[in-house]
């Protein structure tokens, strides 16, 4: 049985108006706010934990933990939001920030106000040209009203939310990267550990950095309080979770659905979501959790959706983005033209990943060209393991008597981008390596090239 | 071309009087050089220098950085086609072919009236409603080739596209290259909280203090 649909970020969705402040009161906004003034910090800091708020940007990291490693005594702490939402088959964070930034809004000063962080900034990917109009309305309208600045709500609470925006670049979007871009630097990620920046972050201060849809949950936790916002999902993974459902399905759409009880093939092939595989044809694979999850399979479909079981069997949920590929489609394809993002967006700062990218792009269409080498194949598992050495993870295959290899991987890089790059290159030729095979045996294609041949990526 | 004017200078102050350290406000400084000139001018990061208190170099150093920042003028609209993962698999390389094809230019490049470029770009976060595009960063969803060249004509003849216009303006309207958010965030006087110092700030006042 699916578990039933409950729709807790993405109540207002259903107006036409959900944006505006008048509707959001209407329909309880800012209540969880009001609550939280009522309760001393201590208190709604241990209402977040209770309620184990699991990170909704990647890591999946609990967020009431995450605040209880900024250090004492040193202030003051800053709150840096996670608007860049660019991971490829990612789309829930731009959802919430154009269509309910109050609920983002609340989220950000519950946070503040139980973690003490003392100023804001809200950053939104470069080109959501939209989502930065909402919010830039919003919280004009919300400090009007008196919910954001000084004395918030005539309470001795006081911070500024203060918006910030891009302008395109994928790495920015990993946490250390977004600070060094808001101190308006080159975004290229900082080392860690040791430094986290919960410890040394913005401008060397303790910083948190949570994701949209994570925070947009906050004004709901407490104003349910954390015993009934368990109720929904699983117990390791409560609530619920946006997940966009992309590719080849028959209704491809972003769907609220309850945490760590719904399985793939719920989501996949259930009526009342994804209905299905596009044209009744078969599944051939699926990305579960954006660009840099290893691939999944026809087996991994009765998974549920919840990080420890996903991470298990070789993937992550990531950022609640699935792709889904059917039996129409080329796996060298797709595989070529995910690495070639990596390879765009890395940001140069290490060696394996800024070289290693190239090299898998540069290999893999000249495999998809017709010009593959018979040990091309070996060459880029070997550049694989350059930045993500040792096993790489990878789903089970029984029928090959394949076991999982567990996530996450190893790397040689500074930040997770270098081996992201890698999950589709050991995913499609664990499975698919007859394909990579025929490409490379076909290579008597002549010069010149017939234009059919020289398919473009 | 130009420094800023004196009336977006006035805007660069607000937006640089909301951060603890000047240098933060740079990127949204770069943005609003490109929505005075349609790009990023030498003369304006010069004056972005000057007023974030950075050396010419550090500003430059950002600026080539980011993929939106443009130091060179572009078309009057810049159509960004995805043609990563969930869009390929939906056709989105095609789309980008009859793209270059109808207008008669590479991916990357300007049509010589100067009206459009086009740009072969990643996730646009609108995977669901592949294959899709944006003209200045407003959202078409579920474009095919017949859409395309109806936005393209609208556009060419001075009309607002209607076609498959998801979330432009309020009426629809697509603004020139490099104007993002058509609403600006203004903190008013009487309620503001005031910048946290990084080298000063004292605990927050609302935490009870031990
Ligand atoms: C290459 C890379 C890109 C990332 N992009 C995003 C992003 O666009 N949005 C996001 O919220 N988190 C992104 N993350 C994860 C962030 O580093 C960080 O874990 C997250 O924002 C924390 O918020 P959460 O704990 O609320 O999930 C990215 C991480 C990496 C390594
Ligand atoms: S792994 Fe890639 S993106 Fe990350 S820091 Fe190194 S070069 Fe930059
Ligand atoms: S893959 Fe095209 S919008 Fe995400």
């Amino acid at each position: 049985m699916t578990a039933p649909i409950v729709q807790l970020v993405s109540s207002r969705f259903q107006y036409p108006d959900s944006f505006t402040l008048a509707r959001s009161e209407a329909t309880g906004g800012y209540q969880g706010l009001r609550k939280a003034l009522t309760m001393t910090p201590t208190a709604v800091h241990d209402e977040v934990k209770a309620a184990t708020l699991l990170g909704r940007g990647g890591a999946g990291f609990p967020a009431g933990v995450k605040w209880g490693f900024t250090p004492p005594g040193v202030w003051p702490r800053y709150l840096v939001v996670n608007g860049d939402e660019s991971e490829p088959g990612t789309y829930k964070d731009r959802l919430l920030m154009e269509r309910d930034p109050h609920q983002l809004i609340e989220g950000c000063l519950i946070a503040c106000y139980a973690a003490g962080l003392s100023q804001c900034f809200l950053y939104i990917r470069g080109e959501m040209a939209l989502a930065q109009t909402r919010v830039a309305v919003a919280l004009n309208d919300a400090y009007a009203a008196g919910y954001v600045g000084r004395n918030v709500l005539g309470s001795n609470f006081s911070v500024d939310i203060v918006l910030h925006w891009g302008a395109g670049a994928y790495i920015v979007g990993e946490e250390t990267a977004l600070i060094e871009s808001l101190e308006g630097n080159r975004g290229m990620p900082r080392l860690k550990p040791p430094f986290f920046p919960a410890a040394i972050g913005l401008y060397g201060k303790p910083t948190i950095v949570n994701n949209v849809e994570t925070l947009s949950n906050l004004g709901g936790i407490i104003v349910r309080g954390s015993e009934e916002y368990k109720q929904y999902g699983s117990e390791t993974s409560p609530g619920t979770r946006m997940f966009a459902v992309s590719g080849h399905v028959r209704r491809p759409g972003v769907y609220e659905v309850q945490h760590g009880v719904t399985t793939f093939r719920e989501l996949l092939y259930d009526d009342q979501f994804c209905g299905g595989i596009r044209d009744g044809n078969q599944l051939k694979a699926f990305i579960p959790g954006g660009g840099s999850s290893p691939w999944f399979f026809e087996e991994q479909l009765d998974l549920p959706l919840e990080a420890r079981p996903v991470g298990g069997a070789g993937s992550m949920l990531g950022s609640g983005a699935i792709v889904v590929m059917d039996d129409t489609t080329d796996a060298v394809k797709a595989c070529l033209r995910v690495v070639r993002f990596y390879a765009r967006e890395s940001c140069g700062k290490c060696t394996p990943c800024r070289e290693g990218t190239s090299w898998l792009e540069t290999i893999l269409q000249r495999i998809f060209d017709g010009h593959g080498r018979p040990s091309d194949i070996d060459m880029l598992l070997d550049v694989g393991d350059n930045i993500s050495p040792g096993p790489y993870p990878a789903a089970s295959w029984e029928a090959e008597g394949l076991a999982a290899v567990p996530f996450p991987p190893k790397q040689t890089t500074i930040c997770p981008l270098g081996p992201s790059a890698v999950a589709p290159v050991v995913s499609a030729i664990r499975r698919f390596r007859p394909e990579f095979e025929a490409k490379i045996r076909r290579r008597a294609i002549g010069i010149p090239v017939r234009v059919e041949e020289s398919t473009h990526v | 071309m130009s420094r800023l004017t004196p009336q977006n200078e006035a805007i660069a102050l607000e937006i640089i009087s909301r951060y603890p350290r000047k240098k933060s406000a740079l990127i949204p400084l770069l943005h609003l050089a490109q929505e005075q000139d349609g790009y990023v001018s030498d003369d304006a990061m010069r004056h972005l220098a000057e007023l974030v208190e950075v050396t010419p170099a550090e500003v430059i150093g950002t600026c080539s950085f980011y993929e939106m920042f443009k130091r060179e003028p572009v078309g009057t609209y810049l159509v960004n086609i995805c043609t990563n993962i969930a869009c390929q698999l939906l056709g989105a390389e095609e789309l980008l072919h009859h793209a270059e094809h109808a207008l008669g230019i590479k991916a990357g490049n300007t049509t010589s009236d100067g009206l459009f470029t086009i740009e072969d770009v990643e996730c646009i976060a609108a995977c669901t409603e592949a294959p899709c595009l944006t003209v200045n960063y407003r959202y078409f969803y579920k474009v095919d080739g017949g859409d395309f060249d109806a936005i393209v004509e609208d556009l060419r003849s001075g009309r607002q596209p209607t076609r498959k216009a998801a979330e432009t303006g309020p009426d629809g309207h697509i603004p020139p290259h490099g104007t993002l958010a058509l609403q600006r965030q203004h903190i008013p006087a009487d309620r503001v909280a005031g910048n946290a110092d990084p080298d000063s700030a004292p605990a927050p006042a609302w935490l009870e203090q031990p």
